[in-house]
C-alpha cells in the first residue's frame, strides 16, 4: 500500500464512521475524521456533554449496550486517528474538504484522496397547520432535547406522524416521567399485520417495538392509529393538536408536539462531491447511487450508514466497515474478504426488513393533497402550499429546482433540508407527476451557514 | 428520419433571456417563430445572474441598446405580465481612491448625451446619503434610474409571455444539428423535432460558438463563471445596488433582507454547471465586510454561478452573418447581456424583419473576429 497517498477521511462519527474508522485503524491506516457535533457517537447514540453523568441504561434503554460499544471503540481510537469534533463540512472541491471549527469560527482545507461520507439522517417532516408554533419539534429534536440536554419539550406532551421513532421517543419520554398525552400514528393497524412476515425477519429489533408499545399501553398512554392529523392549535404556543380518526374530528389538549414521518438522509455533501443520484421508491427520494460496498460513482468516494439511505443504527455500523474495507481493497490492502461477504449479506437481509417497515409505516401518500392552500411549507421563507400550487400552475415548472427558483421555496436558512420534502409532495401532486418525476433540489455549497468573518480568515492573503 | 419538419419564418436557438425577448419581440411583430432550448427557458445565465440592470459603466458603444432596454423595463408588467422584482432603486458605483473617483467623473462626461442623471457623491454628503459604507470608499456616482430585478423570475417570463403570445417554444429540446440548403435552415432536435425556417437566430449564450463556426464564423468565445453568494435576511438598509469602480465586488438588498454578492470568478463543473469556488467565496467576503462593515456578522446561505460567453473585447457579437443570409446572431454578452437583454431581442426581430436594426450595432459586429477584418500583420 502506498502510505502516503492513503489519507482517508471519515465524514461523520455516528455508528457507521465510528466503525469505519475502528475497520481503517486495524488495517493500521491512521484516518482523520470529522463530526459537527462535540461528541462522538451520531444521532442515535448521541453523547450529552462531559459534564451530564445520566447513566446510559437512562440514556439509550436497550440501546445502552450498543451505544457504550461504539463510544468506547472510539475512545479508544483517538491516538490513532486524527478526529476533528465541533467541525463540519461545509464545501466541497477537488479534493479538499472545507471545514469549518464551530468553536474558534475558524475554515480549513482538508485534503483527501479517499473519503467515507457517513452524514447520516435527519427527520423527515410534513408539516400541519399550526407547525410553525413554538412548542412543536420533530421527533429527532424531541429526542435530542432528552439525550443531550436532559429536558423535555414539554410538560403534557403530544407524539405524531409515523415511524418507528414515534414509539420510541414517546416511550423514552414517558420513562423520564414526562406526561405522554396521546401517540397518534398515520399508519393503521392493518398496516402493521401487513408488514408482520418481513419485521419477522429481524425478530428483536421487531420485539422492541412492540415492547415499547405494550409498555405504553400499560401505562395508560393513549395510542390512535390511522389518525389524519389537520391543526396545532394555540395562539403565542402550542395549546392543542386536532386529528380525525377516520369518523370524527377530535381536540387534545397539549403544550408541545414531537411530529415526523420518519427519516430523509443527508445527501448534500455527496452531491457537492458530484456523486450521482437515483429514485429509490422505497425511501421515496433520490439517493447517492454505491455499489453493494458502499463505492459511489465518483472513485475514491464512499457511502455508508443513512446518509446513503435509511437502513438504521446497526445497518450503520456494518456499512461503515464495509465501506472501510472496499476503501482498503481498492488501494491494495489485502483485507478479509469474507467478513466483506458476511457484511454484504447482513446488509442485503436487513433490505427485506426495511420493506417490511416502510410498510408498517406507510408514507401518508395523500399528505399533499390534504394540504390546505395556507399551510406553510417553507418556514424560513414562509411560502405556503397554495402559493406552490397556484406557481406550478401559472408558471408550467414541473421540476422543484424551477419552482425553488420561481417561489424561494427552500432558498431559506435551511436550504431545502426541511422543507424540501414536503415542496416536492406538493409539487408532484399539483403537476400529476410521480416524486420521482419532480427531481431533487440540487446541492449547493455552503451545506449550512457559515459566517461571513470565518471565510474571511482563510482568504488568500489574510491567513495564508 | 420521417418527422415532418414544423415550418416558421424564424427559428430561435437558446431560450436565455435574449432569445426570449427576441420570440417575444417577432410575435408582436406578427412573424412566426419556434424556439429551441435545451433545457428550461431561463435556467442557464439568464436566471441565475446577480439582477443589476445598469446602464450606468458600460461601454459607450452600449448606451444606446441599453437606453432601449431601459425602457422596457419600465414596461414590464405590461410587456410579460410580472414587474419580475424590477425596481429603479439606483446603482451607486463607489470610488476607492481619488483615481477611481475622477475615472468616474470622466465617464461621466463622456457619456453625457445619453442622459444617465449621474450624480458623483463624495466626502460628507457620501457620508449622509450612505452611512452604512465602509471606510474604504472615498465616493462615488449614483444613477438614480438604474437598479434591480429578480433574474430568476424576469427570464422565464419573457418565455412564457412569447408563449401566450404565439410563440411556438420546445423545452428541453436541445438543437442537434443545423444544416442550411441556402434558402432554409433545418434545426433537429433528437428523433422527434425538426424545425424549418429560412431566418434562423443563434442566440446559445456560452454555447454559440459552435453554430458561428459551423458557419465559417468562428469567434474567440470563452465561458466564464462569475461567483454569487447570498447571505440569510438582515433587516433592510441599503436601496442601491452597488458596484465598485474597478471591479471586484458588487452588491444589492433584496426586499426580503437577503444580500446578494457577486465578484470573482466560480469553477466550472463541466462545459455546463458552474459552481462558485472557495477562493471566490473567501474573496467576496473580505471585500463584503469591507464595503458593508454591517454584514461583519453575517452568514452565507448559499453560492452558486452560471456559464456565460465572454468574448476578448467584452462586447457582444450582435448582427447579421457575414457569410450566411438569414443567420442572425446574438450571444457572448460577456457578463452584463441582463439589463440590454431585452433591447437585444427587439434588435433581433428587426434585423430578422427588416434586415437592419434601429439602433446602432455596428461595434457588435461579428466582422471584427473574422480573418479578413484582421489588419496588416
Ligand atoms: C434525531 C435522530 C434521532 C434518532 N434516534 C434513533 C433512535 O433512538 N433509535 C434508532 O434506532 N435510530 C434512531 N435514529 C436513526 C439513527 O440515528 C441512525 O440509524 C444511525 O444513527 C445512523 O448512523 P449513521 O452513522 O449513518 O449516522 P448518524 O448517527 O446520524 O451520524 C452522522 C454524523 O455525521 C455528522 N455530520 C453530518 N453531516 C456532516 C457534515 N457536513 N460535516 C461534519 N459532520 C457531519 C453528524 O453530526 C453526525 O454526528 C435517529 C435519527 C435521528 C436523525
Ligand atoms: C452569475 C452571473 C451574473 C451576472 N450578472 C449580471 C448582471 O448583474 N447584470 C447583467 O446585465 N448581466 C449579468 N450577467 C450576464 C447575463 O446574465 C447574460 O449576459 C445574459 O443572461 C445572457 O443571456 P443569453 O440569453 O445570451 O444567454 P443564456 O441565458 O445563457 O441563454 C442561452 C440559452 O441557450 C441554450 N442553449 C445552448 N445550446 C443550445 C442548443 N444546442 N440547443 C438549444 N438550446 C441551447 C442554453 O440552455 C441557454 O438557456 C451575469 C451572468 C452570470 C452567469
Amino acid at each position: 500500500m502506498k502510505k502516503s497517498l492513503l489519507q482517508p477521511v471519515v465524514v461523520g462519527a455516528g455508528p457507521a464512521g465510528v466503525r469505519a474508522a475502528q475497520t481503517l485503524v486495524a488495517y493500521g491506516v491512521r484516518p482523520v475524521v470529522v463530526d459537527e457535533a462535540p461528541r462522538a457517537g451520531g444521532q442515535i447514540y448521541r453523547r450529552p456533554p462531559s459534564n451530564f453523568k445520566r447513566p446510559a441504561q437512562t440514556l439509550y434503554g436497550f440501546e445502552a449496550a450498543r451505544a457504550l460499544a461504539v463510544h468506547s471503540t472510539f475512545d479508544t481510537l483517538t491516538n490513532q486517528i486524527d478526529y476533528r469534533p465541533d467541525s463540519l463540512v461545509w464545501n466541497a472541491q477537488s479534493g479538499l474538504l472545507d471545514v469549518l471549527h464551530g468553536p474558534t469560527q475558524t475554515t480549513q482545507r482538508l485534503p483527501y484522496q479517499q473519503l467515507i461520507v457517513a452524514t447520516g439522517a435527519t427527520d423527515r417532516v410534513l408539516p400541519i397547520p399550526g407547525w410553525t408554533l413554538p412548542g412543536v419539534y420533530t421527533l429527532g429534536g424531541a429526542q435530542v432535547a432528552l439525550k443531550f440536554q436532559g429536558c423535555a419539550i414539554g410538560r403534557q406532551v403530544v407524539f405524531m406522524g409515523t415511524g418507528p421513532l414515534l414509539y420510541l421517543v414517546a416511550y423514552q419520554y414517558a420513562k423520564a416521567g414526562v406526561n405522554v398525552a396521546a401517540v397518534l400514528d398515520t399508519a393503521r393497524l392493518s398496516d402493521q399485520l401487513s408488514a408482520m412476515p418481513a419485521l419477522l425477519t429481524q425478530p428483536a429489533v421487531l420485539f422492541k417495538g412492540m415492547y415499547y408499545v405494550a409498555w405504553l399501553r400499560a401505562q395508560g398512554v393513549v395510542l390512535h392509529s390511522g389518525v389524519r392529523p389537520l391543526h396545532v392549535l394555540g395562539q403565542t404556543r402550542v395549546q392543542a393538536v386536532v386529528w380525525h380518526d377516520g369518523e370524527k374530528e377530535l381536540t387534545l389538549a397539549c403544550d408541545a408536539i414531537g411530529f415526523g414521518y420518519a427519516l430523509r438522509s443527508e445527501t448534500q455533501l455527496a452531491d457537492l462531491l458530484g456523486c450521482q443520484f437515483a429514485f429509490d421508491p422505497l425511501q421515496r427520494s433520490h439517493l447517492p447511487e454505491r455499489d453493494g460496498a458502499g463505492r459511489a460513482s465518483v472513485a475514491g468516494v464512499y457511502l455508508a450508514g443513512d446518509g446513503a439511505g435509511i437502513m438504521g443504527a446497526d445497518a450503520a455500523e456494518w456499512a461503515g466497515e464495509l465501506a472501510a474495507l472496499a476503501l482498503l481493497t481498492d488501494n491494495g490492502v489485502a483485507v478479509d474478504s469474507a467478513r466483506a461477504r458476511v457484511l454484504e449479506q447482513k446488509l442485503r437481509q436487513l433490505r427485506r426488513f426495511r420493506t417490511g417497515l416502510e410498510r408498517a409505516f406507510p408514507f401518508p401518500q395523500n399528505w399533499a393533497a390534504q394540504a390546505p392552500d395556507d399551510l406553510v411549507v417553507c418556514r424560513c421563507e414562509n411560502i405556503t402550499a397554495g402559493e406552490l400550487r397556484r406557481t406550478a400552475q401559472t408558471s408550467g415548472a414541473d421540476e422543484l429546482n424551477r419552482l425553488k427558483a420561481l417561489t424561494r421555496v427552500g432558498m431559506g436558512r435551511c436550504q431545502g433540508r426541511i422543507c424540501g420534502v414536503a415542496a416536492a409532495e406538493i409539487l408532484a401532486q399539483a403537476t400529476g407527476q410521480s416524486v420521482e418525476q419532480v427531481g431533487r433540489l440540487r446541492g449547493q455549497a455552503p451545506i449550512k451557514p457559515i459566517p461571513i468573518h470565518l471565510v474571511h480568515a482563510s482568504a488568500p492573503g489574510v491567513n495564508a | 428520419m420521417t418527422v415532418k419538419p414544423i415550418q416558421t419564418d424564424v427559428a430561435i436557438m437558446g431560450g436565455g433571456i435574449v432569445g426570449s425577448s427576441a420570440a417575444l419581440a417577432l410575435r408582436r411583430m406578427g412573424m412566426q417563430v419556434v424556439l429551441l432550448e435545451r433545457d428550461l427557458c431561463g435556467s442557464r445565465s439568464s436566471g441565475v445572474n446577480y439582477g443589476g440592470v445598469r446602464r450606468q459603466g458600460r461601454p459607450l458603444s452600449q448606451l444606446p441598446l441599453a437606453q432601449r432596454a431601459h425602457r422596457i423595463w419600465a414596461e414590464l408588467p405590461r410587456l410579460i405580465g410580472t414587474d419580475g422584482e424590477y425596481q429603479r432603486s439606483g446603482h451607486f458605483k463607489i470610488a476607492r481612491s481619488d483615481a477611481d473617483l475622477a475615472a468616474l467623473e470622466q465617464y461621466r462626461t463622456q457619456s453625457q448625451d445619453f442622459d444617465l442623471g449621474l450624480e458623483i457623491l463624495s466626502g460628507s454628503r457620501l457620508h449622509t446619503h450612505c452611512p452604512w459604507l465602509g471606510g474604504k470608499a472615498v465616493g462615488g456616482s449614483l444613477c438614480a434610474e438604474d437598479g434591480q430585478a429578480n433574474p430568476r423570475l424576469v427570464s422565464p417570463a419573457f418565455a412564457l409571455a412569447a408563449q401566450r403570445a404565439g410563440a411556438q417554444i420546445f423545452e428541453r429540446s436541445p438543437v442537434d444539428e443545423v444544416t442550411h440548403d441556402g434558402q432554409l435552415f433545418t434545426l433537429r432536435s433528437g428523433a422527434a423535432l425538426q424545425v424549418q425556417a429560412p431566418m434562423l437566430i443563434n442566440c446559445a449564450g456560452a454555447w454559440a460558438g459552435d453554430l458561428a463556426a459551423q458557419f465559417g464564423e468562428a469567434v474567440p468565445l470563452c465561458a466564464r463563471h462569475p461567483a454569487m453568494a447570498v447571505t440569510e435576511p438582515l433587516p433592510f438598509f441599503m436601496v442601491w445596488s452597488l458596484g465598485v469602480e474597478g471591479g471586484g465586488i458588487y452588491c444589492r438588498q433584496v426586499a426580503r433582507g437577503n444580500l446578494v454578492l457577486g465578484g470573482g470568478s466560480g469553477v466550472a463543473l463541466d462545459a455546463d454547471r458552474a459552481r462558485s469556488g472557495r477562493d471566490a467565496i473567501a474573496a467576496l467576503s473580505v471585500q463584503a465586510v469591507e464595503l458593508l462593515p454591517a454584514l461583519r456578522h453575517a452568514h452565507f446561505i448559499r453560492t452558486w454561478s452560471g456559464t456565460e460567453g465572454y468574448l476578448p473585447d467584452r462586447q457582444p457579437v450582435l448582427g447579421l452573418s457575414q457569410t450566411t443570409p438569414g443567420l442572425i446572431h446574438g450571444f457572448g454578452f460577456s457578463g452584463a447581456g441582463f439589463q440590454i437583454g431585452p433591447a437585444v431581442g427587439e434588435v433581433l426581430a428587426e434585423l430578422a424583419r427588416d434586415g437592419r436594426s434601429s439602433t446602432p450595432i455596428e461595434a457588435f459586429s461579428i466582422e471584427r473576429f473574422l480573418p479578413a477584418h484582421a489588419g496588416p500583420a
